[in-house]
């Protein structure tokens, strides 16, 4: 059984990966790097900024500091395509495994609907707490806004698979309770806004970015609905 | 006949998947925050792009 799920999983996140690699070289790889021309600029010294490491806390910063990191150009894009195919190769993991733990039949449409509802719990929810960031956008605390996106995500997701496997309205109106919990606790926000990077082009990024990540979930799901039947182990195994 | 055939749905089966299941789960979860929520610098520079184009936070 693992020897199917793993197979199946790095099947259906390879080819989703290849494909929203592709996919984030016309979307939002280019945002990014129009922006990076902002954050260059804004790292040059100017008489109001030599407060800037003690804001540091708060002023997102988007310090790489002198770090190795992959060269523009084709080293960068090979590392960004090998992220996301691995990204996609645990969200294929992730998407059996509970579709497995919940009984659940794997065939196209039910993985489809698997996944579509995997966006909802990690793309589209979150987002309305802490909205897709390009870089050099202010951001609250790294930890505790990981920490409430993870929390944001188990919660949407479990309270999504309760409502629609039970018909208790209670039961149901639980669910909808640990849906919106995290909304009402809220994400962590920074205490400033500091992005030097034009409005419209971080509307577009967040759009694009909720974009990528369902297509990526989409292409998932299909691939793991389609591969799952074909990896059928005999009775024997 | 009652003797050559197993039931539906096998217990050792089940628990087999479920088992599987686990082990998928917690690669599939160290895999996502390996890509989307490691602190090491290498592993956020190489993983920057993705992180932000599939709207993880990040810094």
């Amino acid at each position: 059984m693992l020897t199917r799920i793993v197979a199946v999983g790095l099947l259906a996140g390879l080819l989703a990966g290849l494909l929203v690699s592709l996919l984030q070289q016309a979307t939002t790889t280019p945002l990014i790097l129009a922006v990076e021309t902002y954050e260059k600029e804004g790292d040059k010294p100017v008489a109001s900024d030599h407060s800037r490491r003690d804001g540091h806390a708060k002023a997102h910063g988007h310090e790489h500091g002198v770090g190795w990191k992959p060269a523009d150009g084709l080293p960068r894009f090979f590392f960004t395509g090998l992220a996301t195919i691995a990204t996609a190769v645990g969200i294929a993991f992730v998407l059996v495994a509970c579709m497995i733990f919940a009984g659940e039949a794997i065939d196209e449409r039910r993985a489809l609907a698997w996944a579509v509802a995997g966006f909802v719990a990690t793309g589209l929810v979150p987002a309305a707490g802490l909205a897709p960031e390009l870089p050099g956008a202010a951001a609250g605390d790294l930890v505790g806004r990981q920490a409430w996106w993870a929390a944001t995500a188990v919660a949407t997701g479990f309270a999504l698979w309760a409502f629609l496997k039970t018909s208790n309205w209670l039961l149901r109106l639980g669910a909808i309770v640990i849906l919106l919990a995290p909304h009402l606790i809220g994400a962590p926000h920074p205490n400033a806004f500091k992005s030097r990077v034009p409005a419209e082009l971080a509307a577009q990024f967040a759009a694009l970015s909720l974009l990528v990540q369902a297509v990526l979930w989409i292409i998932v799901g299909w691939a793991v609905g389609m591969l799952w039947p074909r990896f059928a182990s005999r009775p024997a195994a | 006949m009652a003797t050559t055939t197993a039931p539906v749905v096998p217990t050792s089966e089940r628990s087999e998947a479920l088992q599987a299941a686990g082990i998928a789960l917690l690669l599939g979860l160290g895999l996502v925050f390996l890509t989307g929520f490691a602190y090491p610098e290498a592993i956020h520079n190489a993983a920057h792009d993705t992180r932000h184009s599939l709207s993880f936070p990040c810094h």
